[in-house]
């Protein structure tokens, strides 16, 4: 990735991050952690990797991203504004009565919403069936499904891994947001998971592991996921629950907890911003 | 003998394939249970076979419907709607994705493999799920005519069919309405409402009851949801009292439905509900199993009598 990109894609994150902590500090409600984590993944596919714009939207020729980890809704909505499918604006109205930003995404009412996700696990599946569609259809698209690393407790993503792998789904992209820390604790204290790359290796994945937080990683990592004509292939990405917050990093109680004022000067100190 | 249900919509499903080349039909290695193996043998690079993960299924015709796709998606009713149902609820019914959930050998009709395998809530539950139609093939004709319809109609929907065959309900040629019920057979003293096999039944109890004087009216509710409110209250209105009969539980099925029109219209009249009895099922002839369970025409008979005798 050239340098420029990087800092301009590294600038976006910073302000994303900042975006969030101001939108869930002033509705007092949202994910935090996950969404934190997920940053650098969502900003290089919406601003570098993938092809999805507001004029592009209605054809089918375009790339899709499905958040099945959807509580990270916060930050696929700071990400849609900035790409202009709505008012930055209207992040205030998140999670309040009468919005389009609904708790969890919801595609009937929010612009760009690829999929309505939340339950985990349930949007594995309907990604392979847009990008199995667009194969059918010899689309030359590609579809991103990011799931969390609690997420893949759910016996439905590895059912999709199963049919993924069946049907040779090499345009499905599996991007695993791995931060280690699911709701309740660590995946360790909660459901170890073991080798997470050979379990997906044994499903028939192509596996890439790399830094969850660097966009020129993702990206690259992409482009030989892009490379790979049989199979599908996910992209591990190790990443910190609550990056770059020092107080929420690795703490699973910022999972979904409300960020108190003075939380919320510290955090904005640390960003650099204005609180 | 009439054809089986599974056998008409399967040939059905490779008829109207052939037009519609949008259709994609996927199952979870029972295709040769519920005849969509027939549509997969015809047309190979639109069919599915997604092994034993129902969920999934569900949510990868979920991603297909979104993609301009019409996907038909096949198992046993009792695990499509219980396995399937968090994809349902999530991507058909709130995201409006147009997927045609079609249930396999609805209520008894799996009668030798026993309880884990009849299906008698599928409706109560698929009814509660918003934007989503629920329909029941009584016969051949409608079950033809409802694969045609999911074909035309881009809405999400729930159909459920059956493993067995069912005497011809409607005269050739019956045209049928998404959202209508439609009156097989006029009459008096009593209205049967009834849905999928039990509209023959009700037929036979119909006949047996004329010689002993007693006219009834059977009308096939082949629409759940949205439901013929209209014709429920004329029924009620015009004899006076009405029995429903399904293969399901008595409970926010059919009879349920039909309970809540009259008590929203106050058209308060009496009222039997033929159907599984708040029970589970067991293994048996699925005859026998009708029989035991209060779901033949004797019972419906009875039930005409009972009711007529509250007016």
């Amino acid at each position: 990735m050239e340098k420029e990109k990087k800092e301009y894609l590294d600038s976006l994150c910073l302000e994303f991050r900042k975006t969030l902590i101001k939108t869930l500090h002033a509705i007092q409600t949202g994910h935090p952690g996950g969404s934190l984590s997920v940053c650098e993944i969502l900003t290089d596919l919406y601003f570098n990797d993938a092809n999805i714009s507001p004029e592009n939207i209605n054809d089918r020729s375009r790339d899709k991203i499905i958040l099945c980890k959807g509580h990270a809704a916060p930050m696929l909505y700071i990400n849609l504004a900035k790409k202009g499918f709505f008012p930055m604006e209207e992040l205030k109205t998140l999670r309040q009565i009468n919005s389009r930003l609904q708790g969890h995404p919801c595609t009937k009412e929010t612009p760009g919403v690829e999929a309505s996700t939340g339950p985990l696990g349930a949007g594995y599946p309907l990604a392979l069936g847009v990008a199995l569609a667009d194969m059918h259809d010899g689309i030359d698209a590609y579809t991103y499904a990011i799931l969390g690393d609690g997420e893949i407790n759910e016996g439905v993503v590895w059912e999709t891994a199963m049919n993924a792998s069946k049907f040779h789904a090499n345009r499905l992209i599996t991007i695993l947001d791995w931060n280690g820390v699911q709701l309740d604790g660590t995946n360790e204290e909660i459901m170890p998971m073991g080798d997470v790359a050979l379990k997906f290796k044994a499903f028939g994945y192509n596996t890439i592991e790399v830094d969850g937080h660097d966009v020129s990683a993702i990206s690259a990592a992409i482009e030989v996921a892009k490379t790979c004509k049989d199979r599908p292939t996910i992209i591990l990405a190790h990443t910190v629950k609550g990056k770059g917050i020092s107080f929420m990093e690795g703490d699973h109680s910022w999972h979904g907890k409300a960020i108190d004022d003075a939380h919320y000067e510290q955090a904005m100190k640390e960003l650099g911003g204005e609180a | 003998m009439s054809k089986q249900i599974r056998e008409v919509y399967g040939e059905a499903l490779v008829k109207l394939g052939a037009e519609h080349q949008d259709v994609v039909v996927l199952d979870a290695d029972v295709s040769g249970s519920t005849k969509s193996g027939m549509f997969g043998k015809a047309y190979p690079d639109r069919f599915y076979n997604c092994g034993i993960s129902e969920y999934a299924m569900m949510g990868m015709a979920a991603g297909m419907a979104k993609s301009g796709k019409i996907p038909f998606v096949n198992t046993f009713a009792v695990f499509e709607t219980t396995l399937g149902l968090l994809a349902a609820r999530t991507f058909m019914s709130y995201s409006g994705l147009p997927v045609k959930m079609m249930g396999a050998y609805g209520g008894l009709s799996d009668a030798y493999d026993g309880a884990t395998h009849h299906s008698l809530e599928d409706i109560a539950v698929m009814r509660t799920l918003p934007g989503v139609r629920v329909m029941v093939a009584s016969d051949a004709a409608t079950a033809e005519w409802m694969v045609k319809a999911a074909i035309e109609t881009p809405e999400p929907m729930y159909i459920r069919l059956s493993r067995d065959a069912a005497p011809d309900c409607h005269p050739a040629g019956a045209k049928f309405t998404l959202g209508k019920g439609m009156m097989v057979k006029d009459g008096t003293d009593v209205t049967i409402i009834a849905c999928g096999l039990m509209v023959s039944t009700a037929m036979d109890a119909a006949q047996e009851l004329q010689s002993k004087g007693i006219s009834v009216r059977v009308v096939d509710m082949y629409n759940i949801k949205p439901i013929d409110a209209e014709l429920i209250i004329k029924c009620a209105q015009e004899t006076g009292a009405i029995v429903t009969a399904e293969e399901h539980s008595v409970i926010g099925g059919l009879g349920g439905a039909v309970s809540e029109v009259l008590a929203k219209a106050g058209a308060l009249v009496p009222v039997e509900m033929i159907g599984m009895q708040d029970t589970h099922g067991e293994s048996g002839p699925y005859k026998e199993l009708l029989r035991k369970y209060g779901l033949d025409a004797a019972a419906i008979g009875k039930a005409c009598e009972k009711v007529i005798s509250r007016k």
